[in-house]
């Protein structure tokens, strides 16, 4: 490579840390999620653990330098595993004084603070609200304040080359992460090569991002500002070839590689959906895999047409968010009463209504659960990691096409927009996804079953002699004829729950992590994993003696959870709600368990749970 | 080919299931399933390829009789799930029965998005101007005015023109025809089944207990040929008991009645042109009938298959990437972009 990217020799002090916890902040037009993403990249690629938290507002372009306005992405990076995106921050850089007020609190008492002192006029304190200029006011004392002129130092290293005082402003975020590559000791050559690639047809644009990056990084030596540099050495981790992971990422290729497991058509419906839409952009670029990804017009043709593709033979599958898994409740029933493989995966973020549409939670369990009329239940499992989601949506496919049973997949969009390193399979430790179609006239009807799974024959149009009618009526058993006798409706809402009972044949069981029995039992779905993972390593350290069971199947729930729970004196269920697993558990195991709820668009800080935890065990 | 290969005669008989028939007696849905299941064994095609597809209200039970692969969706949904039928099987003869609450109102998205999408699937809308299965609400086909068991003071709506609505939708097939004209049906139902692209089809259909009458100024016997004009393409625009009146066009583009006769002859009058590929013609023609002493036009108004069908372009860009990327490798796609190892 060129000079760009060779390391100086060290001149100032360098100390090696096990973690670091950095945050980008600034305008959502400041490229703050493109400068996380590649140091991200960065230290993943270097061999740190990783986990990442984007925050970003659901405003394209908020007015610029307002608080609404302010976008970030957090990284927690490490020589150790990690499992969170940190509580408090080590180091902030703030592009204007909005990022700075929404993210000073979280910044630690020492911590590095880099600002763009260029945004610090009067006109742009007003727009955040700002009575006094926190550069000059002291307030900003028990940190170690770097105020550096990103615009003006990163216009000089651009002058030469002609571009007009826009171009050269968008340029400066990466003027700050030259500046933490400095800091942190890293190569800027995963960054250049992301550079090149990225503007390859715009050559001039290639030069002043290399020109403003190395500016950074030149910056830092040539003014020694930090004085200090920090190493973080690599991760031990499973040995294995790793890439960086996003949950919608890992949805897309779970789904590639069920559809070439099972040897079926992938066919995705799907309407547009903050947080669901990266699913739909990753699988549309799919199309040498045979995926067919239909942008329907609405949410309900969304999955009535996957309910189609999968009639005809599909491996099909429909992405939403809350508001849109609303509107598929009435398709989702057909699902259920025609009994026909499908997966739908609800990317949750806060409600009710439009609510939070970038922010996470996880309210949707109940409606997942129970949200259609009548007797209607559907196998739901929930991802705990972003690269769990790979493995979730094989798994969801697999349960689909045994049971001919729609199933529900739950994510929430901390799990979407997150990253990890994932550790990548091989393809032969993947097993074959059985398929049979119904092909033999001789003794076929419809809804006749299989004795083990309860599945009735997937017989796709076009197979000579199995004609046949479906639909939501209620069907005689086993001719699927329209019946309306009360013992046969009877009969049918008991068989279409028996058989999604009948998937726990299917569902290990579960190993609570931590200790076998004890004080106390944490019992946690979803993203919450990280948070939960964390806090009872740090709480075990202290000698205490806690379990915690993360139930990825939660319709039907594995067969000894209510066995589990017996073996510890208190039962604690975090979640972001109001308590809907805490509210399942007491009804069906009638266990006194306590929730820790918020429900605040963000994840749990570790320190929540620690002092929740505490508070349970009278500490 | 050996005389062993050739799919066995279908007739009429084999389209009809062991299934009671439940519409009310007299109602205009028999005829049309009659006409279906006359039309359906000549078409050629092997009868595991049908699939009838249908929403809610009284039309959608036309799966259940008919001994094809049959779905009975939810309501207003069927060409959205006809639409995934198609895209992962273009090779399935897909028809979609449906009605004006079904079509029009509850799915009317569905209805328009799949008409400019044109995915080859029939559509036979029975239009009733009623809510039958519900019992008797005005629906969006009804008359301003009427007074129905929602409406007893009259709707205040202003009813869509199915032929307008498809048409507007740039559908490339639309057709109307009526459920007691046995012998124009079977006709219309043959001609869309040969159109390769979305085919809309009217049927005006009697409901004999909610809206009774509803089209009987059309098909009456002395009313007839006074008020319904036969589109026939490349055939003057002429209707009347004595052949007598005609469509003519104005200087201004706009279209009038006149009397044949006293030097106005067939050869100044609209030849029908159903193969035009810009619509505005057949909007023009589907709105003749608001008009005071205009006729209702039957027929093939738009019949324009030069657009390839949804699921054909949807498919081809698949053969068309794996063409050029050849195909998917997936291991090399799990281990796309930067990777690191750890030892």
């Amino acid at each position: 490579m060129s000079t760009l990217i060779e390391v100086p020799p060290v001149k100032h002090k360098r100390e090696v840390l096990d973690q670091a916890v950095i945050r980008f902040a600034g305008d959502s037009g400041d490229g703050m999620q493109i400068t996380g993403n590649q140091f991200t990249n960065t230290a993943a690629l270097y061999g740190n653990d990783i986990a990442t938290f984007p925050d970003y507002p659901a405003e394209i372009r908020a007015p610029a330098g307002t608080i609404p306005g302010v976008s970030g992405f957090q990284l927690h990076f490490s020589s150790n595993e990690v499992y969170t995106p940190g509580d408090a921050i080590d180091v902030l850089i703030a592009m204007n004084p909005a990022a700075l007020k929404v993210n000073v609190a979280d910044l630690k008492a020492n911590g590095i603070l880099i600002v763009n002192s260029d945004s610090f006029k009067e006109n742009d304190l007003r727009k955040a609200q700002m009575t006094s200029n926190p550069l000059e006011d002291h307030s900003l004392d028990k940190f170690r304040l770097f105020s550096v002129e990103l615009e003006r130092l990163t216009r000089r290293s651009l002058e030469h080359l002609g571009l007009d005082a826009k171009s050269m402003d968008r340029c400066k975020n990466f003027f700050a992460l030259g500046m933490c590559y400095w800091l942190y000791n890293r190569s800027m050559e995963p960054t250049v090569r992301w550079i090149e690639d990225k503007f390859k047809n715009k050559p001039l644009l290639v030069e002043a991002n290399k020109l403003t990056l190395k500016g950074g990084y030149s910056y830092c030596e040539a003014t020694e500002a930090f004085q200090i540099s920090y190493e973080i050495p690599p991760a031990q981790l499973t040995p294995g070839l790793y890439r960086s992971m996003s949950g919608n990422q890992a949805l897309a290729l779970g789904f590639v590689t069920a559809a070439q497991k099972s040897g079926l058509t992938l066919f995705q419906g799907s309407y547009p959906i903050t947080p669901a839409s990266d699913i739909l952009h990753e699988l549309s670029q799919y199309k040498d895999f045979g995926v067919m990804t239909f942008q329907a017009e609405d949410e309900i043709a969304a999955i009535t047409s996957a309910i189609g593709a999968a009639y005809a033979g599909a491996l099909a599958i429909t992405t939403t968010s809350g508001p849109g898994m609303a509107l598929k409740t009435e398709a989702l029933g057909l699902a259920v009463a025609v009994e026909i493989p499908l997966v739908i995966c609800d990317i949750q973020r806060g409600g009710p209504s439009t609510g939070l549409p970038t922010k996470t939670e996880q309210a949707d369990l109940l409606q997942a659960l129970f949200g259609r009329n009548s007797e209607a239940p559907i196998p739901v499992l929930a991802a705990s990691t972003p690269a769990d989601c790979f493995w979730v949506a094989i798994e969801a496919c697999r349960i689909a096409v045994k049971y001919m049973v729609p199933v529900i997949i739950l994510s929430d969009g901390y799990l979407a927009n997150g990253a990890e390193p994932w550790r990548i399979p091989k393809l032969s430790d993947i097993p074959e996804i059985p398929v049979k179609f119904a092909t033999d006239p001789i003794g076929f009807l419809p809804y006749k079953r299989d004795p083990h799974t309860l599945a009735r024959p997937w017989a796709v149009p076009g197979t000579p002699g199995l004609e046949h009618r479906i639909g939501g009526l209620e069907k005689q058993d086993p001719t699927g004829n329209i019946n309306y006798e009360p013992l046969n409706h009877e009969n049918m809402v008991r068989i279409r729950a028996a058989k999604v009972a009948a998937v726990v044949q299917d569902i290990p069981n579960v190993l609570p992590a931590g200790d076998p029995e004890g004080d106390l039992l944490i019992v946690a779905w979803g993203s919450t994993c990280g948070s939960i993972t964390a806090a009872l390593k740090a709480q075990r350290a202290k000698g205490r003696r806690i379990g915690h069971l993360h139930l990825r199947h939660l319709n039907p729930l594995p067969s000894n959870v209510g066995d589990i729970l017996k073996r510890y004196k208190r039962v604690l269920v975090p979640e972001l709600n109001m308590g809907q697993l805490l509210w399942v558990l007491r009804a069906k195991f009638l266990v006194d368990a306590v929730g820790l709820n918020k429900i605040q668009g963000r994840p749990f800080k570790q320190a929540e749970l620690e002092q929740k935890i505490e508070e349970m065990l009278g500490l | 080919m050996s005389t062993a290969t050739l799919p066995p005669t279908l007739t009429k008989k084999d389209f009809q299931t062991d299934q009671e028939v439940r519409w009310c007696p007299g109602c205009g849905d028999y005829a049309i399933l009659s006409a279906v299941q006359s039309v359906f064994p000549e078409l050629g095609i092997k009868k595991e390829n049908f699939v009838i597809v249908s929403g809610i209200g009284c039309s959608s039970r036309f799966p259940y009789y008919m001994n094809t692969f049959g779905f009975h969706t939810i309501h207003g949904r069927a060409p959205a799930v006809a639409t995934g039928i198609k895209a992962i099987r273009p090779e399935l003869e897909v028809w979609v029965a449906t009605g004006d609450g079904d079509a029009l109102s509850i799915g009317g998205n569905h209805t328009i998005h799949m008409l400019r999408r044109n995915v080859g699937i029939k559509v036979l809308l029975f239009n009733n101007k009623i809510y039958g299965l519900t019992k008797g609400q005005y629906s969006p086909t009804s008359e301003f005015s009427k007074k129905t068991k929602s409406t007893p003071f009259g709707s205040v709506d202003r009813p869509f023109n199915p032929m307008s609505l498809a048409i507007g939708s740039e559908a490339t097939f639309v057709a109307r025809s009526v459920d007691v004209f046995q012998g124009h049906l079977k006709e219309t139902l043959k001609h869309a089944a040969t159109h390769k692209g979305s085919a809309f089809v009217e049927i005006l259909q009697n409901c004999n207990i909610f809206n009774d009458g509803a089209w009987f100024s059309l098909t009456e016997r002395d009313a007839r040929s006074e008020h319904v004009m036969q589109l026939e393409h490349g055939k003057p625009l002429v209707f009347g008991k004595n052949h007598d009146k005609g469509i003519r066009r104005k200087s201004d583009g706009d279209i009038e009645v006149v009397q044949l006769g006293n030097g106005i002859t067939e050869s100044d009058l609209v030849i029908h042109d159903a193969h035009h590929p810009r619509a505005s013609y057949a909007f023009l023609l589907s709105h003749m009938e608001h008009r005071p002493g205009f006729p209702t036009p039957i027929g093939v108004f738009r019949a324009w298959d030069d657009l390839p069908r949804y699921e054909d372009v949807m498919n081809q860009q698949i053969k068309d990437v794996i063409a050029k990327r050849g195909p998917g490798d997936l291991a090399k796609l799990l281990r796309a972009g930067d990777t690191w190892e750890v030892k």
